[in-house]
């Protein structure tokens, strides 16, 4: 199961020092990558080599490495998170890659995701929309008991499809147009489908797309790159219910 | 000394309730008065800000991850148990209490897990209330299933990632409150020290991670809920930037570490591959539902493809050896008992470590769609690392390290025995004794962080005066000036070896020495190595770059200089504690491979106190006593 | 208010101004398809049928349509300049996955049939681009009345080919931005779901495609001798 086969790639990474540099692709090799490697882990091997060098390592986002955290934020080819279906940067694996390729990496781009310093963008917009109204108001303490509403199992399993964005912001990247809409309509589509966000549903929705055009997004244009992008597949339908949603709210 | 943990004392039923009335409280109008900081802000962390901001405190909130979102709770699978009984069968409070101390193997205290199980249930009211889309059944009903070995179906859960579904409850309620400016929010900050000002924690010193600068922030409180340690072996299952600094560092300002040689080995995981693996990816524990553990019997058949091997040379040796439990027994025992086959020389895979963990007889029995329907995006995840479909051969399976029940001494108010310094979640050491069940970390962050602490630290508040210290004060600027000349000295090396290779390096050695199981001279062994690793990190580390940027570098070695000083104390805990008991398994105590307790000699809280670089810590010693649940042999045969 | 100046709000004034347009597209096939003469007395007949409606009828509608386009293209406009600046800077390996040529490319679609438009009206509405040709000067016989030559007209205009090029074209641009509009419309609304969308994506291109079929029928069957004056 395991052979001994190693590769070589050549990677074209986006280098920049912080904000204010205009920043350039450099040129690294990876060497002895197997096709077991991670692709985060194929960087760190790169890394290694650059620090025994005395270079800088390349800077890149990452912590829980299982796809769940979403801090993982790389485009590879064009393709936010290397364009395998629902996967992150750090569940790709480079069995997708053969020896030889040549392997563009940059960061997420998008006017409001400003790069901090190479692969690393910022992306406190999105905790931004969500401050909005991304929740209900309850209070800690004094709720009703679980079983109090009942909530049958298509809508909790179709508000759970909404809720499990990990808010990496690939729909951002991957948005030709750098708009958010995929994030923020998943959001208050899992709470608009529940009763208990029922209540705050026509403010939520207003807030949250007024929050979206403050931070810089961009406006939907249904290209429905976002969807392709998004490593847990959330599907464009919850862009359509947040569109039906802020419909509702014009006329509440 | 012998440690109090001023647990309130009567019968077990009131002694929660008892305590909240005795607890004194701070005025509605002045509560706005008190600094409060949350470190970390995971689900015990994250609903501590929130809660706490809620009630009209000034809370400042850090975490070192660019959103509070990211926390590590998020990749908990499984579930959350609460004694609901929903299910009518036969679950109650003290049901959910006695399982506890039973599988914590008696080394956790009465009072503190009598709150948690009764607190469970509201944690469940409240993450509906948030929004929490937990499974439900047809008519709307609350699902629940049985986890982890237990008798009774307690676990809530929201498909296979319950524990990101509640942390983004806890960050719903955060952002609310950052919104309305009760709680400020400092991301991409790494806690660096604790500031004691005369004995009494008043705030913390972080470097911004973006900027390099070195930021002071006073407090009247501080509550640490910075997680867990087991990336002291290099490979975990726990995000790359755990760590175990800002519990060293408050360790290292006096505050006392409790039981750090309890750490949880998780059976399924999918075995290392190779020597650049970086992590370690934890299936759930759900698939041994279904699945079979067994290796070879035979060494001959190692090389063979499984299915070709008959099923009279399989050794299914969970079945074997536990008939009652099967595959389904607890986690320190299925793993130990991995280890086992592999020490034998009968594991599968790449270096032999690995069992396979088959599903065969499952799909014959109940199909493969239903399979699918059950574990489908486990295998998913199984097929996307290891390219092998486990529809047509067995997963492989090995232990990694997933859990710290160790961590810092805190009493029953979950403060420290530095006063003003709390500890919340996995970070302290207090409900799961010597092993974790399954489902029940994602109880106790939310428990202490919306239950507990925001009235147990009421009772602190009430008796000190607001703003005492501000950032002014010398202590910080000292505190400042040490961790600057820490960094500066990683900077100033430039030796040959990355901090990664003395990462691996001691993780290698913990895993080792005092990993699943330890000996005494396994041990002394890393007690004479660890301190010469520790020198030649000082010696020979290479970190290129500056402070004042964004240096991930500096970062990890500030991490692994860290963990080379606290993996010795875990190993002199791991020696001292001549017994075994939960994920505490010292090979020379133990009953044809069970764990053997010594309840007359290690039945107690092993605490230790810092004495200074290079000096032997000092143990103090918190008895345990059994009132309500009896003393006895943990036995799942 | 939120409709004219948020994201969503202006991108469903898009939508449904667009839809308007659709379904003026399709009674204006209707019509046209006329002069194959399943009207009694053809295109003639129906253009007359049409100017004899009431004047305030016929310019209200008129000022309806054109307020309509208006905001169609001021909004295209607006939307399109800011999500210009939302990906300011472009990666350097363009890789696609859902967005097509149509969806890519509706502003410069859009912008080329806002040109054709402004040709056809002067062609067919105003009469200047071929005065000698023009059907209000050119009237002919029709129930005992004398009614403009729209026919004529027509047939004149499509015998050539450059003429006939342009209408074609014209169609083809049409079908690119209705190919992506139609579908688009029902997303933004908020009328689609998992289920419905992959079929509304179809509809919608079979909607533009009939529509481009039933348009350039007329120009090329004239061209090619087929249809005559």
């Amino acid at each position: 199961m395991s052979d001994h086969k190693t590769m070589t790639l050549t990677l074209i990474v986006w280098r920049q020092k912080n904000a204010n540099d205009p920043g350039k692709f450099e040129t690294y090799t990876a060497k002895n990558i197997t096709e077991h490697h991670s692709f985060l882990e194929m960087l760190d091997c790169v890394n290694e080599d650059l620090i025994h060098a005395g270079k800088d390592p390349i800077v890149f986002d990452h912590d829980c490495r299982e796809g769940i955290c979403g801090m993982c934020s790389q485009v590879i080819n064009g393709a936010p998170h290397g364009g395998q279906e629902r996967t992150t940067v750090c569940q790709l694996h480079m069995r997708k890659f053969k020896d030889g390729d040549t392997i563009y990496i940059e960061p997420w781009r998008a006017r409001a995701f400003p790069i901090v310093c190479d692969l690393i963008v910022d992306r406190s917009a999105l905790d931004k929309i969500i401050q909005a109204g991304g929740y209900t108001s309850c209070h800690t303490g004094g709720v009703a008991d679980g079983n109090a509403i009942l909530i049958p199992k298509t809508v909790a399993d179709e508000s759970m499809d909404a809720a499990e964005c990990i808010g990496c912001g690939a729909c951002v990247a991957g948005c030709p147009n750098g708009a958010a809409m995929l994030f923020t309509g998943a959001k208050v589509s899992q709470l608009a489908l529940l009763p208990q966000g029922k209540g705050e549903a026509v403010s939520r929705v207003k807030n949250m797309t007024e929050a979206m055009t403050a931070c810089g997004f961009g406006n939907c244009t249904n290209h429905y790159e976002c969807m392709a992008a998004c490593p847990k597949g959330i599907n464009v339908k919850f862009i359509a219910r947040m569109n039906r949603e802020f419909l509702k709210a014009q006329f509440a | 000394m012998i440690l109090d943990g001023k647990c309130p004392t009567g019968p077990i039923e009131q002694t929660w309730d008892k305590h909240r009335f005795d607890l004194k409280l701070v005025n509605p109008a002045n509560k706005r008065k008190y600094n409060v900081i949350v470190v970390g802000t995971g689900l015990a962390g994250g609903a501590a800000a929130a809660s706490l901001g809620e009630l009209g405190y000034n809370v400042q909130a850090f975490c070192y991850q660019d959103s509070p979102r990211r926390a590590h709770s998020i990749a908990a699978q499984g579930g959350i148990n609460a004694a609901k009984n929903y299910p009518n069968d036969g679950d109650s409070i003290y049901r959910l209490f006695y399982d506890t101390i039973k599988g914590g193997d008696f080394r956790a205290r009465e009072a503190d897990v009598w709150r948690l199980a009764q607190v469970s249930n509201n944690i469940i009211d409240q993450c509906v209330a948030q929004g929490v889309p937990f499974a439900r059944d047809y008519a709307g009903y609350l699902d629940n299933r049985s986890f982890g070995g237990a008798q009774v179906s307690r676990t809530f859960f929201a498909r296979g990632q319950t524990g990101q579904q509640l942390l983004l409850g806890a960050y719903s309620a955060l952002s609310r409150q950052i919104k309305l400016g009760t709680v400020k929010m400092y991301d991409r900050r790494e806690m660096l020290d604790l500031v004691v000002v005369d004995g009494v924690a008043r705030g913390i010193t972080v470097r911004n991670l973006i900027t390099g600068e070195m930021e002071s922030y006073a407090a009247d409180a501080v509550c640490l809920a910075t997680g867990g340690y087991v990336n002291v072996f290099y490979l975990s299952t726990n995000a790359m930037g755990c760590s175990v600094t800002a519990n060293w560092k408050a360790h290292k300002k006096g505050a006392f570490f409790a039981n750090p040689c309890y750490t949880q080995i998780h059976p399924t995981c999918i075995p290392q591959a190779g020597d650049y693996q970086s992590k370690l990816t934890l299936m759930s524990e759900s698939l041994r539902n279904d699945g079979r553990c067994w290796v070879p019997k035979n060494k001959a058949d190692l090389n063979k493809h499984p299915n070709e091997i008959p099923e009279e040379d399989r050794d299914y040796y969970l079945e074997r050896k536990y008939p009652s439990f099967g595959n389904l027994a607890p986690r320190d025992i299925a793993s130990r008992a991995a280890k086992e086959q592999c020490d034998d020389g009968r594991g599968v895979g790449p270096g032999g470590r690995g069992v396979y963990l088959d599903f065969s007889s499952a799909i014959k029995r109940v199909g493969a769609d239903t399979i699918k329907e059950r574990y489908g995006n486990l295998f998913e995840m199984y097929e996307k690392i290891t390219d092998e479909d486990a529809y047509k051969r067995p997963m492989r399976m090995y232990p990694a390290p997933h859990y710290s029940m160790g961590g810092l001494w805190v009493d029953y108010n979950l403060m420290s025995n530095i006063p003003g310094l709390f500890v919340l979640g996995e970070a302290n050491f207090s409900v799961h004794g010597a092993n974790r069940l399954g489902a029940s970390a994602l109880m106790q962050g939310l428990a202490d962080g919306y239950f507990v602490i925001p009235y147990t630290i009421g009772g602190y508040l009430a008796t000190v005066k607001p703003g005492q210290v501000k950032t002014d004060h010398a202590e910080f600027k000292k505190s400042t000036e040490d961790v600057k000349a820490e960094q500066n000295k990683y900077l100033s090396i430039n030796g040959k070896k990355t901090v990664f290779e003395f990462m691996r390096e001691l993780g290698g050695l913990m895993w080792e020495n005092c990993g699943m199981a330890r000996t005494k001279e396994s041990l002394e062994l890393n007690l004479k190595k660890i301190p010469e690793l520790r020198e030649e990190f000082w010696k020979n580390v290479k970190v290129t770059g500056s402070g004042s940027e964004l240096n991930q570098q500096l970062e990890n070695a500030g991490r692994t200089a860290d963990f080379l000083e606290f993996s010795e104390l875990m190993c002199r805990d791991a020696l001292h504690r001549n017994e075994s008991c939960g994920g505490h398994f010292r090979s020379e105590y133990q009953d044809e491979g069970e764990a053997q307790r010594d309840d007359v000699n290690f039945c107690y809280v092993g605490a230790w106190e810092y004495k200074g670089d290079n000096k032997t810590p000092e143990l103090h010693k918190e008895p345990l006593k059994f009132d309500n649940v009896h003393l006895a042999v943990r036995s799942y045969k | 208010m939120q409709l004219t100046s948020s994201s969503i709000g202006r991108k469903i004034l898009m939508a449904i101004t667009g839809q308007a347009m659709v379904l003026f597209v399709v009674v204006h096939l209707l019509g046209n398809s006329s002069i194959f003469g399943w009207l009694n007395g053809g295109i003639n007949a129906y253009a007359e049928h049409l100017h004899s409606l009431p004047l305030p009828i016929i310019i209200g509608v008129r000022l309806i349509l054109l307020a309509i386009v208006c905001v169609h293209i001021w909004f295209g406009i607006q939307l399109t300049i800011e999500n210009r600046g939302g990906r300011p800077q472009q990666y350097a390996v363009k890789s696609t996955q859902k967005a097509t040529f149509a969806s890519e490319n509706m502003i410069w679609t859009g912008s080329l049939l806002a040109i054709f438009i402004v040709y056809h009206l002067l062609q067919f509405t105003f009469q200047v681009i071929n005065p000698e040709t023009a059907a209000l000067k050119n009237l002919v016989p029709l129930h005992s009345e004398m009614v403009p030559n729209v026919q004529g007209m027509v047939v004149a205009a499509f015998k050539n080919f450059f003429v006939s090029f342009i209408y074609v074209g014209a169609m083809v641009t049409l079908f690119l931005h209705l190919s992506h509009g139609i579908q688009s419309f029902f997303q933004t609304m908020g009328w689609s779901n998992d289920k419905s969308q992959p079929l509304i994506i179809r509809l919608g291109t079979l909607v533009a495609l009939g529509l481009f079929l039933g348009y350039v029928t007329i120009p090329l069957t004239i061209f090619a001798g087929i249809l005559k004056g």
